[in-house]
Formats: C-alpha cells, structure tokens, sequence
C-alpha cells in the first residue's frame, strides 16, 4: 500500500498552446488510475501555478464565446471539485498585478468544497522538495 | 534496472523534442533499463505509422520499431489527443498502446524516474 504524489507545476501561458490544459487534464485523471493500480496504492497530484503560469487562473475566461472550446478556468474548477490541492504564487500574482479577487479560487457554485490557495513561493518549493516526481509544464 | 516514464507533448515535426525523447529512451534501454513513453497533445503525432523518412524531416517510425522490439519499451498513445487529431487505431505504428491519461500516471507510479520533455 503505498501513496505516490505527482508535482505539477504549471508555467506556461493559457491559451498560446494546450501544456497548462493537458497539465491540468492529466492531474485531474488521477481519479480513475485506480483501476491500473493495486489495492490501497494511489496517486495524489498537486497544482502548482508559477510564473506566467498564474495567468491561467484569472476569472471569467471567456474561451467558450471566442474558440469554442471549454475554459482553463473551468479546468481548474473541476480540479477543485475532485478536491486536488491547488497553489498559486503569490509573488508571481503580484508581478502581474493581480489579486486573490482576480483569480479562481472555489468552485463553490459546483458545489466543491476544495478551495485553492495563493501561497509564498516558498511554500511552493517546499512541496516540490516533498512530492515523489515533478513536472513542469 | 530501473523504469523510466517519460511524457512527451510536442510535435514529430516542429519541435526536436521528441528526437531527443526517442533518443534518450534509446540510451536507457541499451543500459538495460524499461521505459514508458507516453505521447500526449502534438506528441501524438509520433504514433502515426507510415512516416516518410525525408532529409529535412524527423522520421522516427523506425528507432521506435526496434525499440518496440526490445519488449522494454512501451509507447502509448492518449487515446482522446490522438482521436482530435484524426489518428485512429488504424493509423497507428503496430504494438503502440492507445489509453487515457490515467495510464501515464499510472505509470508514474510505479517509475523510478519520471521525465516531462517538450512541453510546449
């Protein structure tokens, strides 16, 4: 019985390609790898959000109206749902002038009680120290 | 010997990446090592079978047959990338493995090493 945890660091810019979206897709397929693992193993992700990779979480995206195609935004509140831990840098937020009512922190309307957090980089790089394998992305 | 997961996500062509991933798993099973490639995105691209092989153009259809060979090598596809991209089971390099994401992190579980190349 043994638990492994996947860092994934997001650091790429939403939209210009697909990376921080499959990051994201990826963590959020944790729920079903059970079904390859043996009992009482699991896999928990961690999201961490740095460098421009922060600007993935900004409120009211609107990639519906103008691709057609769900929203980052909408990504991370399904990660939310399914209760993934999910960090943003605080110091990268400030960089970009932003604040903590500028980005997706609940997914309350979905009824997830999950919230993510803006957290010092330090705080991040201690869970990279901690996690078993890391990706950046 | 160790097992090595590698995620892939940029394009056969377009991006050295996935010459360089091939490349590496190469060297880690000529050491006598095991390794999942998992192609996910543009990386799908990679399990397309018929490659051409120009000068100009990576064509790795071959290196990753004779690693398929080895029976330490595994390439998998992400079903749902591949699909988007019109690559169906049919277009496929034979004995490449077609899941979802949830076999990559599977696979991480049980890796000793896991290594993200090409992410953009």
């Amino acid at each position: 019985m043994a638990k492994k945890t996947l860092g994934f660091i997001i650091k790429s810019l939403p939209y210009r390609d697909e990376v921080s979206r499959l990051a994201i897709t990826h963590a959020i397929s944790s729920q079903s790898v059970d079904i390859y693992l043996d009992d009482g193993d699991s896999v928990e992700p961690i999201l961490c959000f740095i460098d421009d990779g922060v600007l993935n979480c900004i409120k009211g995206q609107e990639a519906i109206k103008h691709y057609g195609n769900t929203s980052i935004e909408m990504h991370i509140e399904n990660a939310l749902l399914v209760d993934l831990k999910v960090y943003i840098c605080k110091e990268d937020l400030e960089r970009f002038g932003l604040t903590e009512k500028d980005v997706v922190l609940d997914a309350e309307k979905f009824g997830a009680d999950t919230k993510a957090e803006i957290v010092p980089y330090s705080f991040i790089h201690q869970k990279l120290e901690e996690v078993d394998h890391l990706q950046f992305f | 010997m160790a097992k090595l997961t590698i995620g892939t996500f940029s394009s056969l062509i377009g991006s050295l990446s996935l010459d360089f991933a091939v490349k590496l798993s190469d060297a880690a099973l000529k050491k006598g090592h095991s390794v999942d490639l998992w192609l996910s995105g543009n990386a799908t691209t990679l399990a397309k079978k018929d490659q051409k092989a120009f000068r100009d153009y990576s064509a790795l259809q071959k290196p990753v047959e004779e690693m398929l060979s080895t029976g330490r090598f595994k390439m998998t596809s992400c079903e749902a990338c591949s699909e988007a991209r019109g690559i169906h089971k049919k277009d496929m390099i034979e004995g490449v493995n077609r899941q979802s994401m949830d076999w990559y992190l599977a696979s991480c579980f049980s890796a000793d090493r896991v290594l993200l190349i090409g992410g953009d």
